[in-house]
């Protein structure tokens, strides 16, 4: 029966692509189509909707200005910790890189285990640390330097120093993959040349890693902003971000056309800024920083 | 040729030494900066104390025994460990024959496929989240376990698909086809070379896959059904009423399985590999 069949055929591809394609159109492709049909629907009260299609949502996003605040808050803070991340990540992505310690693997699989522990619980864990009880502040207070703690949690920096702890690892080894790929032989070539060493990190090193610094800004940009958890545990109602919005108007106000509305608007936002970048770089660095 | 990876090596100044001590400082920062926050819940579960935070007042396992004697906690954590194990075994059979075909075949929106695949690990979670929630009130299907199962599969996808193509891209492909001009059914000679061959990425990716679905809290707190809580959603809940040392208990616990796990998977797979004297390198880091 199979005697038809050439060795590589493209209908035994489809067949083996079936389970994954079914669930993409299922439960990705599908879902945010139906959302952005739903952009559309009129809010009738909480939890109820009519078909009856009305721009009023998008005139309500584009005219409010609690909506822009929201989300431009939501982008200086995504961009405020990408930064942050490609700073403090490229650091160590350097010194693992550069590094002639014996057990170089050993930093490295302390990069992969935070992805092990839950991300819940490396959030709240933060609250141990800058908390009214929390590390500094007790051992401030023992010192005597301080009388009354300090407010540190529930604040717009616990935030993002929450979304740091969350990224930084996907920063670094983004950054080290990129690294890892240039050809030693270019620094030594650039030394004997006559480059110093900062030099050559700055004529070489640094231009060829800038493609896994890119997927790094990218990436960090795009999961802070999107974040949902951190703003919940770490900030207070005034630091949360668009994802915290969404999920109040659709879980609390039950305003399930204008949840739609808003996700789209993330969506396409944060669509805009993969766009720019995969028009410059390709997806490639992207897949390989995820593990490819 | 020693010269190669130490670039200070050769011609050392004093400009680079600073350099590379600045580095190596900001390096022990970050270092510190990831793990100290872990460290101090995992020292606080230990707190006699009766509230989450410092100063230690003294050693107690009690936080322990409240954890265990918790039914929602215990509940939550077996819910937790089914869908995990489902969506590892589930993500990675679709993963290994997606990385198969796209690897091996060629056919028409395949480059497409390829990009479509890795998505889910890029659109934020709120977003996936909402978008299956409006989906299934317009067809108006209730919220069931199987579609929270298959939502964990989704983000668990892209993840096992690169790393089991990573992998399947070195596997040569005159090996199976060695097999098959021998005689071999396609499927056996999937089962009897390509598979033994891939099995390092199949255990990294199943792993990865049981964490991802393991740690999933947004999409989890738009997808469960109601009353059901994973166990992210549990502490969630839990924290949203005190930060109680039950809590860093529970995260303790957390920690030792979601660590343990891959870790003595990583440690057996090296055993194996090292007793077949495969030589293969090391795989458990993914």
């Amino acid at each position: 029966m199979k005697n038809r069949w050439t060795l590589y055929d493209p209908r035994l591809a489809w067949m083996l692509i079936a389970p994954v394609l079914l669930l993409l159109i299922f439960f990705l492709v599908l879902p945010i189509a139906v959302m952005a049909v739903y952009t559309f629907f009129t809010f009738v009260t909480a939890g109820v909707e009519t078909s009856a299609l009305t721009a009023a949502n998008w005139h309500e996003f584009l005219t409010d200005s609690y909506y822009h605040g929201f989300l431009l808050k939501t982008l200086r803070v995504g961009a405020m910790t990408a930064l942050l991340c490609g700073v403090l990540g490229y650091f160590p992505a350097y010194f693992i890189w550069a590094t002639s310690f014996k057990h170089k693997w050993l930093l490295l699989l302390l990069l992969i285990v935070p992805f092990w522990i839950s991300f819940t619980i490396r959030t709240f864990s933060w609250i141990n640390i800058l908390g009214e009880q929390g590390v500094i502040n007790v051992a401030l207070i023992k010192m005597g330097i301080i009388s009354e703690p300090l407010p540190m949690l529930y604040t717009e920096g616990a935030v993002i120093m929450g979304l740091l702890h969350f990224l930084l690892p996907y920063m670094i080894l983004n950054v080290y993959v990129s690294l890892e790929s240039i050809d030693r032989t270019l620094i030594s070539a650039a030394r004997s040349m006559g480059c110093t060493s900062a030099q050559a990190f700055r004529e070489v090193t640094l231009p060829l890693s800038l493609p896994g610094l890119a997927a790094g800004l990218l990436l960090c940009f795009v999961l802070a902003a999107g974040s949902y958890v951190t703003p919940q545990l770490l900030g207070s109602g005034r630091d949360a971000l668009f994802g915290n919005l969404i999920y109040d108007t659709i879980m609390s106000e039950l305003n399930w056309p204008m949840g739609a509305t808003l996700s789209i608007v993330l969506f396409v936002v944060l669509g805009f800024f993969a766009a720019i970048y995969t028009r410059y770089m390709g997806m490639s660095q992207i897949v390989k920083g995820l593990g490819g | 040729m020693t010269g190669i990876g130490r670039m200070k090596a050769s011609r050392p100044n004093k400009e680079g030494k600073w350099a590379w001590r600045l580095t190596g400082f900001v390096t022990l920062c970050v270092y510190i900066f990831m793990f100290a926050p872990i460290a101090a819940t995992v020292i606080l579960s230990f707190n006699a104390s009766m509230f989450g935070g410092f100063p230690m007042t003294g050693f107690s396992l009690q936080w322990y025994g409240k954890l265990m004697a918790n039914e929602a906690v215990l509940a939550a954590f077996r819910t937790s460990l089914w869908i995990a194990l489902v969506t590892a075994v589930a993500t990675t059979a679709i993963g290994v024959v997606t990385s198969f075909a796209l690897v091996r075949f060629d056919f028409p929106g395949k480059q497409m496929l390829s990009t479509l695949v890795i998505l889910p690990a890029l659109v934020p979670e709120t977003i996936l989240g909402v978008g299956l929630l409006v989906l299934i009130k317009a067809v108006d299907q209730p919220r069931t376990l199987l579609l929270l199962v298959l939502g964990h599969i989704l983000l668990a996808v892209p993840y096992v698909v690169l790393i089991t193509q990573a992998r399947m891209v070195g596997i040569r492909r005159v090996y199976e086809e060695a097999a098959l001009s021998l005689g071999a059914s396609r499927f056996s000679s999937f089962r009897e070379i390509t598979l033994p061959l891939l099995i390092p990425a199949v255990v990294a990716g199943a792993l990865l896959a049981f964490t991802i679905s393991f740690d999933n809290t947004s999409a989890s707190l738009f997808w469960r059904p109601a009353g059901v809580e994973t166990m992210p959603t549990q502490i969630l809940s839990m924290l949203k009423i005190s930060i109680s040392p039950e809590i860093n208990a529970l995260g303790t616990v957390m920690i030792l399985v979601t660590v343990g796990i891959p870790l003595i998977g990583g440690l057996i797979m090296q055993s194996l590999t090292r007793l077949k004297r495969r030589g293969e390198p090391k795989e458990e880091a993914r």
